[in-house]
């Protein structure tokens, strides 16, 4: 079987979702159309479609979550599929069972899906390197490397409240070294064209040669505000953190913190967002997470509507000739 | 190029019959808020002129039934699938449901199940501008346009929105 990538069939449709590097445009506008289309399947009585009945995903969460967790799971119900949700914790592989063992077991109890988190950067890749061939991957997040179904509902909601990318002026601001959701937005942001996109924080935050994928590195804050369409504000990791980054949680915030006053240099209707959970009065005001330029709950609902159209699109392809159905 | 079977003249006058054929019937079952609803992509093209045929007050729905098809496993994913409207509840309203062409009866099923997922409809009425032998389920229209008897490799195809016609096509 010859694939173009991990992530695509020989066809080159989508098989697994690992990352949002190497999807083109054309691809993330499909996502983006489909999760579209459902988003009215959450104001209907049923607020189920059928497609994936008879579908058994498996959220493999090997790092606490509770959005993204919670969000596939409805995702998945929506679409009538069956989850399962492992406790990591709690399963073999505490027991010495390696995880390819126990992946090889889940596959002997047909399931179609794994949805995976993991802290280790090339874990989903990992898995979608070694399971059957009708078995679908979706990255949850893995390390610091990619986070592409918080991108992905990011784009669907930029595209929401602003209509085109192209005349974008977009600033991601906070910890973009250790942030999976950073490189992840980066790609998807160039991939659909804004019109500028700037990283902003402190040159401890920064992760090397990140110009080369195309940003503009900010380390004024105030700077990197004006004028902005969109307004990312990321979490501090303060739990990746080794040694000393940053002085301290009030001195990052009175520099890098976003308050309304700071808000006001950015256009008058510059959409606020953040991909959760909120360090509030760290990197964010409260009334700023609160207030009416704020989207940030809005992105929890468009997740679930997201994720549902990456499973459907990644579950749902014809076998390819030489894959079994 | 595929030869049309109907000249445009045609088109409207078997939609302005199946308007009359609607009227009466809507009026014998004393429905006076029916919600017309168009299937994606002939269907709706049908609906918008037989909804301005009947000046229903309700404005149209559109159904786009991707999610709901029966061989979703064996095609996947339809890329161009677009969302449904329907711009009241459908909970104990009398619906019309239209589509272009009558054939196996699998899209019909497919949208009736979607439209429950919507609530429950008090009654259905189905009117399609084509029907067609090869029916695969036992479902039948109320109002229909034009029969066509058809050999076992040709189909009849909609083409739209402006002008309305329809051609008889060879399948492979």
């Amino acid at each position: 079987m010859r694939r173009h990538s991990l992530q695509h069939d020989s066809e080159g449709r989508l098989h697994h979702l690992l990352t949002i590097e190497g999807l083109k445009r054309q691809q993330i506008v499909d996502i983006l159309d489909t999760a579209e289309s459902f988003i009215s399947v959450g104001d209907r009585q049923v607020r189920k479609v059928p497609l994936l009945r008879g579908k058994t995903v498996v959220n493999l969460f090997f790092e606490a979550s509770t959005r993204t967790l919670t969000t596939f799971e409805l995702a998945a119900k929506r679409l009538s599929a069956d989850v399962l949700k492992i406790n990591i914790n709690t399963s073999a592989t505490v027991k010495g069972e390696s995880l390819l063992d126990m992946l090889h077991n889940l596959e002997a109890m047909q399931c179609d899906m794994f949805v995976v988190r993991h802290a280790d950067s090339g874990a989903a890749h990992l898995i979608a390197r070694h399971v059957a061939p009708h078995v679908s991957v979706i990255n949850a997040g893995d390390g610091s490397h990619a986070h592409p179904t918080q991108a992905l509902l990011d784009m669907f909601t930029i595209r929401r409240w602003k209509g085109e990318f192209a005349p974008l002026t977009v600033a991601i601001v906070g910890d973009i070294k250790h942030s999976r959701v950073a490189r992840s937005l980066i790609h998807a942001l160039t991939t659909l064209g804004v019109s500028a996109l700037r990283v902003v924080a402190p040159k401890t935050l920064i992760p090397a040669a990140v110009e080369s994928l195309g940003v503009h590195v900010v380390h004024d804050l105030d700077a990197g505000l004006r004028g902005a369409d969109v307004v990312i504000m990321l979490r501090l990791q303060k739990e990746r953190m080794q040694g000393a980054m940053l002085p301290s949680e009030a001195e990052y915030f009175s520099t890098y913190g976003l308050t309304e006053e700071k808000l006001a240099l950015a256009k008058p209707d510059a959409i606020v967002m953040h991909p959760g959970p909120i360090n509030r009065g760290v990197e964010i005001a409260s009334s700023v997470a609160d207030g009416a330029q704020s989207v940030i709950l809005e992105q929890v609902s468009n997740g679930i509507a997201v994720r549902m159209a990456v499973m459907s699109m990644t579950l749902g392809r014809a076998p390819a000739e030489g894959e079994g159905a | 190029m595929p030869e049309p079977v109907t000249e445009q003249d045609d088109i409207e006058q078997l939609i302005r019959q199946m308007a009359d054929d609607l009227r009466s019937r809507l009026e014998a079952a004393r429905v006076r808020d029916a919600l017309m609803v168009g299937i994606h992509t002939g269907g709706l093209w049908v609906a918008e002129r037989l909804h301005t045929l009947l000046g229903l007050e309700q404005a149209l729905g559109e159904l786009d039934i991707s999610f709901y098809r029966d061989d979703f496993s064996r095609i996947g994913m339809n890329p161009q699938v677009r969302p449904s409207r329907l711009p009241v509840s459908v909970a104990e309203r009398h619906i019309v449901l239209v589509d272009d062409i009558l054939h196996t009866g699998r899209t019909i099923r497919a949208a009736m199940n979607e439209l429950f997922d919507y609530g429950r409809p008090a009654a259905i009425t189905l009117a399609v501008l084509g029907e067609r032998s090869g029916r695969e389920l036992p479902i039948q229209a109320d109002v229909v346009g034009r029969h066509f008897d058809l050999g076992e490799h040709e189909h009849v195809k909609l083409s739209g929105p402006e002008p309305l016609q329809l051609s008889i096509v060879e399948a492979p």
